[in-house]
């Protein structure tokens, strides 16, 4: 019970000492400045979900979110057609790895580490140094402002709500997960795992697209660095989530939580500090420490 | 007479009015990506040392430093908005993107806060730009090795870090003076990311394969690793032009006493900060005629004056400059035209 109520918790955690801190944040504008690049990491922990739930790692989501962006702010804004068919393309190279993995069993760790170079190479081919521009729908979509409920809350609702359905309500979200948790029994039953790995990827691919997409829309320009960062925040954002690196077990919600907590914790907490700019970098390192040890201690003491 | 003392005291008073706005309760953050090099330690000190001054005489409030844990854009970016949600009036930026930022930064102008980027500058129209011209230094590098190896030969280049403008803009001017010099040519290129250590194991990678070579350009922090690449292949001396790091100099200085070695040395002040931070407060001050992009100089060692810049660099550290408010009113005074 604790164990699903926590990541919810460090989230309010996190608010209430900004609140204390900076209570002028605590408002409607406050919510959006602050959130609205949460939105980008959220997507990425959802990306990293997919994979985790199938026991394995993906080392190359944040240059992918950075290739995606160069895409986005470039052939995306103006031939929209080869825009849309490199993207789809890209998930369907996602597709292709995770049938190369489960067909040759080679680690995800490495396969998508090879993968991260080859994204990052990529981003730099298409923009060797910053700039494009985001299309001007994607900047609208981004910056559209919904009466009461701030857009990065809304959107972060929504993301949670789709994802949870899909995976944790539909059959075949349980064959997914069930991939992860038990391929044995899930192969005996006659399903094809090839298939399951395949899915897998190809969502994370999907999601990372997403991501990469959203970033650029509130950034509106790209760099080829810009995704590098998101990898092993999404990772942290699963565990931190309620996710486990084996056993498919997961948790959307906990993921989009945990990927809010994060970035929360991370910037505007760190800036209200007031912390020496000699200590700033330590501190953040420190602040995820003791959020994630505080999610490991936790879940040891449900045993 | 009563009319004369009343313009002359209306004189006195408009006079002072420039001179003495009030700017004590404003509050200047500086926000920065990045804290790992010895160029941006050097950054940080100048800065501090300068603002903590202008804090205690009551020139500026406040005058907080923030950095960032990585290099990352999306950090930086929601940096820059937690710092509008603390009610900053002018923040002064090293960014991690010329582009990507803009988002931010547009937020942080439409809240009336005044944006002031230098060394890593970004495109927001709104935004002040501090700039040093790399593309020029990239061209003097050049135009030095010129005098140092008049019968030229082929080149080395060292690229700073992938995908910034810094390491764009050298490049380019690199190129354009190898264009203007044809009896010299490119034929290596390396990354060595502004650090000795990159630097070194990128030059010993690419030496075997390289024809002899005379002179080695670079962006600054490559210079001394270079040597040390050089040197370990057993590869004669070429002529490396230097960045201002103090191990780049001491290098220098070590070869010149031995035989008479020649080179240059450029890189951009890291005190450019306290420059970014007066110009804020010339905007806060109320002056509207200062142009949005300032072109500053390099700060550049020749073969005669390296040596006395030297003691006064700490080990480690890189060669800087500290302005005063009157730098920055003269820096913007040459740039209105």
């Amino acid at each position: 019970m604790l164990r699903s109520l926590l990541p919810a918790l460090s989230l309010a955690l996190v608010l209430i000492a900004i609140a204390w801190l900076n209570p002028r944040a605590i408002s409607y504008f406050g919510f959006s400045l602050m959130l609205n690049l949460a939105i980008p990491i959220a997507l990425a922990t959802i990306a990293q979900m997919f994979v985790i739930a199938g026991n394995e790692l993906d080392l190359s989501i944040g240059t992918f979110v950075g290739f995606v962006g160069c895409v986005t702010a470039t052939w995306l804004k103006d031939a929209p057609l080869l825009g849309v068919v490199i993207l789809l393309g890209s998930i369907g190279v996602y597709a292709l790895l995770g049938a190369l993995i489960h067909l040759r069993n080679l680690p995800s760790i490495v396969v998508t580490l090879g993968m991260s170079f080859v994204w990052q190479g990529m981003a730099i081919l298409i923009l060797p140094k910053p700039g494009g521009k985001a299309p001007d729908w994607l900047l609208a979509l981004m910056a559209f402002k919904p009466p009461f409920i701030p857009f990065p809350i809304v959107a972060a609702l929504l993301i949670a709500a789709v994802v949870h359905f899909g995976l944790m309500r539909t059959s075949y979200g349980v064959i997914l997960r069930g991939s992860g948790g038990n391929s044995a029994a899930l192969k005996r039953a006659g399903w094809s795992l090839l298939r399951t790995k395949i899915a897998l990827f190809a969502l994370t691919g999907l999601f990372g697209v997403l991501s990469g997409m959203a970033l650029i829309g509130i950034t509106t320009s790209a760099d080829a660095n810009i995704g590098n960062g998101y990898t092993l925040l999404s990772i942290a954002g699963v565990i931190l989530g309620g996710g486990e690196f084996v056993g498919g077990r997961v948790s959307p919600i906990g993921a989009v939580i945990g990927a809010l907590t994060l970035a929360l914790a991370a910037s505007p907490l760190l800036t209200f500090m007031h912390i020496p700019p000699d200590w700033q970098v330590a501190a953040n390192g420190a602040i995820l420490i003791i959020v994630l040890a505080a999610r490991v201690l936790i879940s040891r003491r449900e045993r | 007479m009563k009319k004369i003392f009343v313009l002359g005291a209306l004189a006195a008073m408009l006079a002072s009015g420039t001179a003495l706005a009030d700017t004590s309760g404003k509050k200047i953050a500086f926000s920065n990506n990045y804290a790992g090099n010895s160029w941006r330690q050097a950054m940080l000190d100048s800065y501090a040392i300068v603002t903590k001054k202008a804090v205690a005489d009551k020139v500026v409030g406040a005058a907080d430093v923030f950095t960032t844990a990585d290099k990352e854009v999306p950090t930086q970016a929601a940096q820059v908005q937690n710092l509008i949600l603390q009610g900053y009036d002018a923040i002064v930026i090293n960014a991690a993107s010329p582009d990507a930022l803009n988002g931010a930064i547009k937020q942080a102008c439409d809240a009336g806060i005044v944006v002031v980027s230098f060394d890593g500058i970004v495109t927001e129209p709104c935004a002040y730009r501090v700039v040093v011209d790399f593309k020029d230094m990239g061209k003097q590098e050049v135009e030095q090795m010129a005098k140092f190896q008049p019968k030229g030969g082929n080149l080395l280049e060292i690229r700073g870090l992938a995908g910034t403008s810094i390491d764009d803009a050298i490049h380019a001017g690199i190129l354009e003076g190898v264009a203007a010099h044809p009896e010299f040519k490119i034929v290596g290129s390396v990354t060595g990311d502004w650090d000795q250590t990159t630097a070194q194991k990128a030059v010993a990678t690419i030496l075997p394969s390289l024809p002899d070579v005379v002179g080695v350009v670079d962006q600054g922090g490559d210079g001394y690793g270079a040597a040390q690449a050089f040197a370990a292949a057993g590869k004669p001396r070429p002529t490396i032009i230097m960045g201002n790091r103090q191990d780049e100099l001491q290098w220098w200085k070590e070869q010149k006493e031995k035989d008479g070695y020649q080179t240059w040395s450029a890189s951009i002040a890291p005190g450019v900060s306290t420059l970014a931070f007066w110009v804020a407060q010339q905007v806060l001050d109320g002056r509207t005629d200062v142009p949005h992009d300032l072109l500053v100089p390099y700060l550049a060692f020749t073969q005669d004056d390296f040596e006395a810049a030297l003691p006064k660099i700490p080990k480690g550290g890189v060669a800087s400059h500290e302005y005063t408010q009157e730098d920055a009113i003269a820096a913007i005074k040459a740039n209105i035209k």
